[in-house]
Parts: structure tokens; sequence; C-alpha cells
């Protein structure tokens, strides 16, 4: 409990109102940003469960449509037994990986694709007047715990996986796995960060972000050896989906890499999910300094 | 001035606005909104700051909290530059934007509260003599537990008032703070005012399209038109800067049928629709003589009185300058 000094009352000019430099920051950006988040969503999740209802219909549908999803992959299996020389725990490995980082990512901030309605209604105004940094707000805007249907799914099929795979397992596969849906988790974070702050210029550009985040989820599902080359290399070199799952999951399974890079590369993701933080964050600044609000 | 808690110097904000010529060719121009803005607001201060829509008062207000980064000049509140130190300078200043709440529209009006003492890490004790004196003083007892989206319009601006101020503030700013409401919000919401830059001593600046709230509350008027500020001084100045004399009140008077305009002593007609007329008088006369008057000679059907707003002020000012 901090000391709370004593107002003088009634006088015109009182300098004992100005709060202490001390209450003002306790920790850096991230630090209170993770703080400011937390609290917003928690506000997020008890309005959430005042239509109680409405959040379990929600959160089954949602279960369910993802599942249904994965039905449509085990079909296609009842027809072929191979799909660009991957069996179907191969693919669910592929498919599970990435809709657990997925559905990690847009849970934890999914929300930033509204902010292009934020920006063009105005009422991202009310967001910068707060002390919390904006992403942290614009993140946990109308925080969704349904989304919690998708991760579970991802991480229910992705165990089916490796439970039926004979996988020879190693130290390194054994950390490689949970790093997989983590780097892969903060990949498509910096794809939501990078795509939010393109649309303090362009106004409305969610899809945009969305052909890279839910789109580039749908590739990533499937083989590698099922696109061109050219593909291939763009999401390794230029927007790093790659990393997401095809290459560590490629060396979980001991396959090679089509594109003939060098093992090692498939423990790269963590690292690779770091360096694209950086233009995304930089991107962001960028962003809020140009905003532009509204007339009033 | 020595003690200036807000002050701009030579402050501009410029956008570039690209307006479609075709369908796809667009033509780029600039738009000075505000354009070389001068003026301090000492500690204590309470200040209306007007004008017509699209003067540039909102942008002022967005680069005074923060919002939008100044294209040129130099603006401190608080010893703080807004755009470089946003978050620390959101613990020194409340902000109420009249067409858009803070609060949480599905929960109870409290949880919004509990909200902001965290955000703003307040002091339980403090937060709770704050939150009691809002709560008295703007009648809030009752809302307490209603959720935000059963308030009416009235009842939600004094909730975000009182949520602007838990933390503190040295500097309030409100954009239109009593548009839309009725006739007792206005007047609880001003008298709320008064009382906290009378008792606390908080700095408040507001935009205001109603007259009112001006002539109640600030000693100190500014006047924005086209991004530059026209006039800084007291309300009654602004009368003699239009130099046409006191403010004006309309009588609106419908009669059974299309006359000539009507002649009353005090009062000329200003304006003739049909049966309908506009007589404008003095806004220190009273309207009761000159209703009785018209209601003698003519045969009146209805009746309305308007108080003279801002823009007339402005309108006036500008006829007197030009």
């Amino acid at each position: 409990m901090e000391a709370v000094p004593a107002r003088p009352r009634g006088l015109a000019v009182d300098v004992g109102r100005a709060p202490a430099e001390g209450r003002i920051r306790r920790g850096g950006p991230v630090r209170e940003g993770l703080r400011g988040y937390r609290l917003i969503v928690g506000m997020w999740i008890r309005s959430t469960m005042t239509y109680r209802t409405s959040f379990v219909l929600t959160t089954v549908g949602h279960a369910a449509i993802t599942l249904l999803d994965f039905v449509a992959i085990y079909i296609m299996f009842s027809h072929v037994d191979a799909l660009g020389g991957f069996t179907l725990p191969e693919i669910a490995l592929l498919y599970g990986s990435c809709s657990a980082s997925l559905g990690l990512a847009d849970m934890l901030l999914g929300n930033t694709d509204r902010i292009g309605a934020r920006i063009r209604d105005g009422s991202l105004d009310t967001m910068l007047v707060r002390p919390v940094p904006v992403l942290a707000q614009v993140a946990a805007d109308r925080f969704a715990l349904r989304r919690l249907g998708r991760i579970g799914q991802g991480l229910g099929v992705m165990g089916w996986a490796l439970w039926t795979l004979d996988v020879d397992w190693t130290a390194g596969k054994v950390l490689l796995v949970p790093g997989m849906v983590l780097a892969g988790a903060a990949i498509f974070a910096a794809v939501m960060v990078t795509g939010a702050a393109f649309q303090f210029v362009t106004g409305d550009a969610a899809e945009v972000q969305n052909s890279f985040t839910y789109g580039g989820c749908t590739m990533l599902q499937y083989p590698p050896t099922v696109f061109a080359k050219d593909l291939l290399r763009g999401v390794t070199f230029v927007v790093p989906l790659a990393f997401v799952n095809w290459l560590p999951a490629l060396h979980v399974l001991g396959r090679p890499d089509p594109l003939g890079l060098p093992g090692w590369v498939a423990y790269l993701s963590p690292l690779v999910a770091f360096v694209v933080f950086l233009p995304a964050s930089l991107a962001w600044r960028a962003g809020v300094r140009s905003y532009r609000s509204t007339g009033s | 001035m020595a003690d200036a808690l807000i002050s701009l110097d030579g402050v501009e904000k410029v956008f570039d606005v690209r307006r479609r010529v075709s369908l796809m060719r667009r033509e780029k121009h600039r738009v000075r909104a505000v354009d070389g803005i001068s003026f301090e607001v000492a500690r204590g201060e309470m200040v209306g700051y007007i004008g017509p829509n699209g003067a540039g008062k909102s942008t002022t207000i967005k680069m005074l909290t923060g919002i939008l980064t100044p294209s040129g000049g130099r603006l401190r509140v608080a010893g703080i530059d807004p755009a470089r130190e946003r978050m620390r300078l959101a613990h020194r200043i409340g902000v109420v934007f009249g067409q858009r709440t803070t609060l949480w529209w599905d929960l109870p009006l409290k949880d919004s509260y509990g909200l902001m003492r965290r955000l703003y890490r307040v002091p339980r004790a403090r937060f709770e003599e704050n939150l009691e004196r809002c709560v008295d003083r703007l009648d809030l007892a009752e809302l307490l537990d209603v959720p935000v989206r059963q308030l009416s319009l009235g009842q939600r601006m004094r909730g975000d008032i009182a949520a602007a101020l838990l933390h503190d503030p040295e500097v309030l700013y409100l954009d239109e703070p009593t548009i839309g409401l009725d006739v007792v919000s206005k007047a609880k919401v001003r008298g709320f005012l008064r009382q906290l830059n009378e008792e606390l001593g908080t700095t408040v600046l507001l935009t205001t399209h109603d007259l009112q709230d001006i002539e109640q509350l600030c000693e100190r008027v500014m006047v924005i038109d086209h991004g530059r500020l026209m006039y800084d001084g007291p309300l009654g100045g602004l009368h003699t800067a239009g130099a046409v004399g006191e403010s004006e009140r309309t009588l609106v008077v419908d009669l059974e049928r299309e006359l000539a305009p009507i002649s009353v002593a005090g009062a000329r007609v200003v304006k003739v629709e049909g049966p309908r007329q506009w007589l404008a008088f003095p806004a220190g006369a009273s309207a009761a003589p000159l209703v009785a008057a018209v209601a003698a000679d003519y045969p009146l059907v209805d009746l309305s009185v308007r108080e003279p707003d801002i823009e007339d002020v402005i309108a006036r000012m500008y006829a007197g300058r030009g």
C-alpha cells in the first residue's frame, strides 16, 4: 500500500495532487504493455461472460468448424495414399502444428486486424490517451477466449500424428516440437503486427493481412513438395512462413528440405521470429506516428 | 506566463488529402488544419476553445493529448512533449470525448472505474476518495451497478467524466461535454466542472457549441477559425470584438396566417417564412412583455425563444471586423 500524501483542500492551486513520478512508470514499455494487456483481456473475458449462452455456443461452433477442416483432409486420404510423398500422419503433423501456432497468435493478438475499423471511426483516440502501449491495447481488443478451440484442435491433431508416426527421436527433435509451435505463433504475430501497421496507411487492409495468416496457414497444412520452388523460396526468404512448421517438421520427420538447405536451418525458427519482429515493430511505430484520427 | 501548464508556440498540423479526380487518378493537396497557433494556459484556468465546425478545435485538442503529432511548432503540457511521451502524459491529463465513451459497454459502471484504478496505478485510498466525490456530485450512486449499455446519454456522459478524473489529472480536456444532453444533465455537468476547478484547481480546456457552457464556466475564451487563433480573452470582450454590441435572442412566432412583417416595440423582424416570423431582441431583455405585445396585436398560434449560440457570436464578430 502506497503512502497517500495529505491533500490540502480548497486551494486554487493544489500542487500536492500532481501524481508522484514514481507512480507513473514501473517497468519498461514491454512490461507495461503486458500488464495493460492482462488487465484489458480480463475485462473482455468478463464482458464475454455476461452472455454465457452465446459464449458456449460460439466456442462449440468454433471447435466444430476447425475440426471439419481436418476431416476434409482425412476424406482426401481415403482416396489417395500419399500427397506429395507425405502420408496422412505426416500431413497431420504439419496441419496440427500450423493450426496450433495460428490459433495461439490469433487468440493473443488476432484482433489487431480490427484496427482498420478503429482507425476509420476514430475510436483509436481513446486508446492513445491511456498510459498503456497502443499495441497492447489493440492486441487485447475484443479478446476472444473461444479461440482456445482452435489451439486445442491443432494440438490434438499434432499429438495424434506424433503418436502414430515412427519418429527417430533425439533431444533436439524433442525440443523442436514445442519450439516450432511457439516460434510459429511468433512469426504469425509479427505478420499480424505488420499488417496492422499497414492499415494506418491504407485505412483498411485486413484482408491482405488475413491472406498471409489464414491463407499462409492453409498452405502450410500441405507438404512443401506439392508447391513450386519459387513459392517455397518466397515463403522461406521473403515472408518466412516456412519457418512456422515446414522446415522444423521436415527435420523431425527426417525428410530432406526441397530447397536443399542445411539441416541446422530447422532450428532457426525462434531466431527468424525475433528478426521479423524488428521490421514489424518499426512499421508499427511509424504507423502510430502517422495516425490522422477523424474530423471530430 | 510563469506557471504555464499548457503552452503552444507556432503549432501547425498539415494533412495531405488525396482527392479522387477520376476512377484512377488522384490529386494530392495540403490542408492546414492548424496554422501556427500560439497560446498559454496557466494552472487552474478554465478555458473555452470554440470555433465553427472544421476550424481546427479537435485537431488542437488531439495534439495536446498526444493523439496527433504536430507538423511544426513547439507544444508542451506539464513540461511534456505530448506526441513523444504520450504514456507519461496520460497520467497527468484526463480526456472526455463527448461523442465517444471509454466505458465498458457490457459491464457495470463500477467495473470500468476498477480498470482505471489499475491502469493508472491509483493508490486505493486516493481512488476511493476520488470516486466518492464523483459519485456524490455527479449523482452516480444508483448507476454503479448498471451495465453501461443501459445508461442514458446524460448518465453515460457523467460516468465518462468521472472516469477521466479518478487518477487526479492536472488538466482535463473536454470535447463537447454537453452535446445531446437535456437541460438537467447539462446543469449537473456544469456545476460539477465549476466545483472541480474551484476546489481542486484542475485546469480545464473545453470545446463546445453551447454558448451557455462558456458563459457559465469560462472566464477566458479562445476562438479558432481556419486553423488560426482569432480571439483570446474574456467572453465579454468577444462581443466588443464583434463591435455589434450585446448578443441577441430570437423569438420565433407562428401566426395563424401569412402576414407582413409585424411591428413590436423592442424587437425587429429578421426573417419571415410563411406564417412564421423571427424577431431578434437584446439577450438581456425579458421575453415576457414582447410575447404579451405580440399576442395582443396579432393572431398568435405558437412561439419559442432561441438562445444565441456560438456561431451567431462568431458570425457577428466577423461582421464587425469586415
